[in-house]
């Protein structure tokens, strides 16, 4: 590996596994001796000229690809391109909720398998992501509200999938603080994933980064794609802001700007760009412990471990590549806030922030292969693709590997367009600002 | 927050508005192939850059119109009838 031509200070392999794992105990020790043992988490190697595989985006999906391919496919000849520093781009804007409780069987599965990773992730990466298994509650105002989700949690129920009917009564012991009979849209009961939550996103990216790394795959960040080389039939590999690098497979991650990479190989997609934003409030002390939905408009809402709400909604409406929060959405909800827990008109928000999503013709997410011989896309994420980390990492690492659509992204091929095989979650239609 | 300038009604904040999806798109003729009209239904640039598209007035005069926009700053170069010409800033998307 010929040295790195810049200036980040960089660890060899070996002094990283030295470097031990992370547990109670090394922190004791570390505390003792004054904190000099810890090394940097991942290498910062310099790219090679030729991978086997190199995978684009160094963010949720595209660091877990690259770890379930070197710690599952045995694949180690790997190289994640960042463009900025890990971190920073959708997996850290998201507002982290896990969750499976979708309705099409599909869905269910795929998510269901997601949140099983979850639940074993700290063994996993050996890195506190703080896993919360808080619940996820879905409130109901109407009859025909009422109907959606008792058939939405039956069909997880025939999967084996935890859901629950909440009754009034027991959604004001989950909620302290909501107001039930708010006049216009009262609360007339809920629907409970009791194994639904929160997860800290950060911690997502740097313990996939780590695990990934310690694996022996190059995440290499501060490299920005600005071209990619094919032939007529096939890819041959990436120009980068730090040279060319060649591969026999390139695997974009990039959900918010697949359209753009698709496009340097000449590939259209079912996608639009648009901006979903987040918001969190001062901390105060614990007033909810559950992930809430309100179902009169689109606004869900948890309380991070810090104390602050952090509460999002639905898009904009319009597509968009700013990656910054607008007035209405703000607007609406407050609003939103202020009717399900009057007692929150009294915090303020502390920031507000957008992350660019993919939104595909019918809300679904992509892995699968392209046109282009070698081009595998891992995309289309929409609204879910924080809660789909480890699930997309492991089927696009099996479509890598293998060639074949893991059985449970089988339904995610580019193809189910022109075949009539879209999985609508909400029956909205080829209409992206619509999911 | 956007302001649209509506032909018919003025200036007018975004929320009258409602985005109907990227204008350049055109229905294949009756007797096109499926993969034309899968392109027309599904497929679309998404460009970062000048986009024009269809809103809905729809808290207004209820007027289809064509908005020439630019997807990262926001800004809109014009706003016109559905069947007008359309023509795209010359200058380099602004950023």
């Amino acid at each position: 590996m010929p040295a790195a031509p810049d200036t980040i200070p960089t660890h060899s392999r070996s002094e990283r596994e030295s470097s031990g794992g992370y547990s109670g105990w090394r922190l004791l020790r570390e505390a003792i001796t004054g904190h000099r043992g810890w090394s940097r988490a991942w290498a910062k190697p310099a790219p090679r000229p030729r991978y086997r595989v190199v995978i684009v985006g160094g963010g949720g999906h595209g660091l877990a690809t690259a770890f379930y391919l070197a710690t599952q496919y045995g694949i180690t000849d790997v190289a994640v391109l960042e463009r900025g520093p890990i971190g920073l781009g959708n997996v850290g804007r998201n507002t982290t909720f896990v969750r499976s409780n979708y309705f099409h069987p599909q869905n269910i599965r795929f998510y269901e398998f997601s949140l099983q990773q979850w639940e074993k992730l700290e063994q996993t990466l050996n890195f506190n992501a703080m896993v919360s298994q808080r619940g996820t509650l879905n409130l109901f105002h109407t009859e025909a509200q009422r109907d959606l989700f008792t058939r939405r949690a039956n069909q997880m129920r025939l999967l084996g999938v935890d859901a629950e009917a909440v009754s009034r009564e027991r959604v004001k012991a989950l909620v302290p603080l909501i107001d039930l009979d708010n006049g216009r849209y009262p609360v007339l009961g809920g629907f409970l994933q009791p194994r639904g939550g929160t997860v800290r996103h950060d911690a997502v990216a740097w313990g996939y980064a780590r695990a990934a790394s310690a694996a022996g795959v190059d995440v290499i960040e501060q490299c920005e794609i600005t071209g990619i080389v094919r032939d007529a039939k096939r890819v041959k590999g990436v120009e980068t802001t730090r040279g060319f690098v060649g591969a026999d497979i390139v695997c974009l991650a990039v959900a918010g700007h697949s359209s753009r990479l698709a496009a340097m190989a000449g590939v259209t997609l079912p996608i639009e760009t648009h901006v979903l934003q987040a918001f969190v409030t001062e901390a105060v002390k614990p007033v909810l412990d559950v992930v809430l939905t309100y179902g009169p408009s689109h606004f869900y809402v948890s309380q991070s471990d810090k104390g602050g709400l952090v509460y999002g909604g639905g898009l904009d409406g319009y597509n968009t590549y700013g990656q910054r929060g607008t007035l209405p959405m703000a607007e609406e909800l407050a609003a939103s806030a202020v009717t399900l827990m009057p007692g929150l008109a009294r915090l303020r928000v502390l920031r507000q922030w957008g992350g660019v999503m993919d939104m595909t013709m019918d809300g679904s997410p992509l892995i699968t292969r392209t046109p282009v011989d070698g081009l595998i896309l891992n995309g289309g994420w929409c609204y879910g693709g924080f809660k789909a980390i480890p699930a997309g990492g492991i089927t696009t690492a099996h479509l890598i590997a293998t060639g074949a659509p893991h059985p449970l992204a089988a339904h995610m091929g580019l193809e189910r367009f022109a075949s009539g095989h879209t999985v609508d979650e909400r029956g909205a239609g080829p209409y992206p600002y619509a999911h | 927050m956007l302001r649209i300038r509506c032909p018919w009604c003025g200036e007018r904040d975004e929320v009258e508005f409602r985005y109907r999806g990227d204008a350049t798109k055109l229905r294949p003729a009756g007797d096109a192939d499926l993969a034309a009209f899968a392109a027309y239904l599904y497929e679309r640039d998404n460009p970062l850059g000048w986009h024009v598209e269809w809103w809905l007035h729809v808290a207004g005069c209820r007027q289809l119109l064509k908005l020439v926009r630019h997807t990262l700053s926001h800004e809109i170069h014009a706003v016109l009838a559905p069947s007008d010409e359309v023509s795209l800033p010359t200058a380099e998307a602004r950023r």
